[in-house]
């Protein structure tokens, strides 16, 4: 992890061009609702670099369709607070029935993209939810508390859905398909509206104070397997 | 500065999250307002009794929120804090606050930062810090009022304000017909021979297990020191483990005698789950990973090298 000159934001570099987690999770749910209910899937990003990359990954995967809303170059670190409104415009615009967002990413650190969408398009939304299935009008989502408590819940469609797991472990994608989607052109779109105000020039990010934390045993495996055996017998844990 | 608090609950208990927030509000010399939703006046009242410290209530009941709806906590939450006009709204870094923080803070247009450890009155404003990036890095951001925070588990001790007298809450009117979202069912842990909140030592594994192929190692590492085998989320969304097996935010809440966990980065779900623990010890090869901020003892190394030489140590030691 490093942090980029200016401390506002991190060295690009480190996140790579790899889906995060949880959105994998969403691609894959909704592929899962293609399969199991027909449904038409179309994957967006909002992106100032990778997000073709990230869209032809998902083309793979099996969406229908992909649309990539064009951001400047200076953009790359819009918060999801900034992005929402040029997501909520290329969503009405597309007019889905379902939302499905990952509950967090790198680009989305509080988890806040669903509800913001929620909010901004007036749709019901849940957040941290898995077991998504439909039945007409109307979508059924499992929303998980802490304790491992949870709710079975309905929510008429349209719908937004921060998504935690998918009914199915993400599929594996191989390469020679990636590749054969090189030469595929991604559609983009300008966004008409602005990004949304955020507290981005009033933040700044440091690392974690190191002192006061674990004290660090060194040496290899061998070593550090004999000084835990101590540690452990030492205090009658073994 | 008077503080809107979003209190959460269950089984008619208010969530020791909500408590600590009004420990929170307190600590910046804020008036703590508890927001109390439930399915009818009584448990209104009862579950506002337990608010100890607490300067004041707004007491919600319908039967449409006598389990957690977002629509319907949303829609509340954003009246109060339109009738109320609060200077600091705050929510739990739990499920409900992943819901409600954002909600309202676009439907009120307020700021809004998430993952809050810290709190501060910092000149006009307030001052937080935030965890970020899976708690690799904190965030400082300064933050005008109004605005919503939506804090972490254990950012203050709920115990703070114990003892001291309980408001009455002040019933509101919100309108929640014509909602798009039903509560169909609530569902309880499934209850299974794995207990990890009762056991005393647990070893935990990570991502970085990689697959069902190498579980074997992580097995013969737990039968060896005699604790329960534990997973951190994506190793039970991977479905290597079962879900009684998941230790953190959305699973098993723990305080074992040894937490000994290798493969796991530590992100801040992941700690609320076991930062209580008497004894952790994190295997990492991961120098710069956050758990050896929490841990108490910490070894950069391999763990698919580091298990097999600690199982046989202990093996041949018994
Ligand atoms: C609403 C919500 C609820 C959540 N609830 C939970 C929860 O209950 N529990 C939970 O755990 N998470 C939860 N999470 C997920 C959490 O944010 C993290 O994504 C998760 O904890 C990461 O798991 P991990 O540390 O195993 O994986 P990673 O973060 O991928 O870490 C893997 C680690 O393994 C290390 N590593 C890799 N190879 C090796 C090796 N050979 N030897 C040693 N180390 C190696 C890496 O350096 C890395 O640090 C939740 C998230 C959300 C949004
Ligand atoms: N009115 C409410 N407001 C907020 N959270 C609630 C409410 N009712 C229940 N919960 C939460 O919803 C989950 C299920 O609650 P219960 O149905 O009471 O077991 C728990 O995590 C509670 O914290």
């Amino acid at each position: 992890m490093e942090l980029g000159e200016d401390e506002r934001d991190i060295d690009r570099e480190w996140i790579g061009l790899e889906l995060n987690p949880f959105d994998d999770q969403a691609l894959e749910q909704a592929v899962l609702l293609k399969e199991s209910v027909a449904a038409r899937v179309t994957a967006i990003a909002a992106e100032a670099e990778g997000g073709e990359r990230m869209l032809k990954t998902a083309l793979a995967r099996g969406v229908d369709e992909v649309r990539l809303i064009e951001l400047d170059e200076e953009a790359v670190q819009l918060s999801s607070r900034a992005r929402a409104p040029l997501y909520a415009e290329a969503i009405a615009e597309i007019a889905p029935d379902l939302v499905l967002t990952g509950v967090l990413s790198t680009d989305d650190l509080y988890g806040e993209l669903a509800p913001l969408l929620g909010a901004i398009l007036d749709w019901p939304q849940v957040s941290a939810a898995s077991q998504v299935t439909q039945k007409g009008a109307s979508v059924t989502v499992r929303q998980e508390y802490s304790g491992g408590a949870a709710a079975m819940v309905e929510m008429q469609l349209p719908a937004v859905v921060g998504l935690q797991t998918a009914s199915r472990p993400p599929r594996y994608v191989p390469g020679s398909k990636l590749r054969d989607l090189l030469k595929v052109e991604i559609p983009t779109s300008e966004p008409s509206v602005e990004p949304g105000a955020d507290l981005a020039d009033a933040t700044t990010l440091e690392l974690p104070d190191s002192s006061g934390g674990a004290e660090m045993i060194d040496g290899n495996a061998e070593v550090v397997a004999e000084k835990i055996h101590g540690i452990l017998s030492e205090r009658g844990l073994v | 500065m008077r503080c809107l608090i979003y209190v959460e609950h269950n089984g008619g208990q208010v969530a020791e999250s909500a408590l600590q927030l009004g420990t929170l509000a307190k600590s910046i010399g804020a008036e703590a307002v508890g927001l109390v939703c439930a399915g009818d006046g009584e448990a209104v009242a009862d579950l506002t009794r337990q608010l100890s410290g607490f300067d004041a209530a707004l007491g919600v009941a319908d039967p449409v929120v006598s389990a957690y709806n977002a629509q319907a906590a949303a829609k509340a939450l954003t009246q109060c804090v339109e009738t109320q006009a609060p200077d600091l709204v705050m929510t739990s870094y739990s499920t409900a606050g992943i819901d409600l923080a954002p909600t309202v803070s676009i439907k009120a247009d307020l700021p809004m930062i998430g993952y809050v450890l810290e709190l501060a009155i910092d000149g006009d404003g307030l001052a937080a810090v935030s965890m970020v990036y899976g708690g690799k890095l904190r965030a400082k951001t300064e933050i005008a009022t109004p605005c919503i925070v939506a804090v972490m588990p254990g950012a203050a001790k709920a115990e703070a304000l114990a003892g001291q007298p309980a408001p009455n809450a002040e019933m509101i009117q919100v309108d929640l017909s014509g909602l798009a979202m039903t509560v169909v069912e609530t569902l309880e842990p499934e209850s299974s021979d794995v207990n990890l909140a009762e056991a005393e030592k647990i070893f935990c594994v990570g991502r970085a297990l990689g697959g069902t192929e190498k579980i074997g190692v992580a097995e013969e590492m737990a039968a060896a020191l005699g604790a329960e085998l534990a997973g951190s989320r994506p190793v039970i969304d991977a479905g290597w483990m079962p879900k009684v097996r998941q230790v953190g935010k959305s699973g098993t809440k723990v305080k074992p005698k040894l937490y000994f966990m290798a493969g796991v980065s530590g992100a801040p779900e992941h700690l609320e789950g076991m930062e209580d623990s008497e004894l952790i010890i994190a295997i990492n090869s991961d120098e710069q990973a956050p758990i050896f901020g929490k841990a108490h003892y910490g070894a950069v190394c391999d763990m698919f090298q580091l298990l097999p030489a600690l199982t046989a140590r202990l093996n041949a030691g018994k």
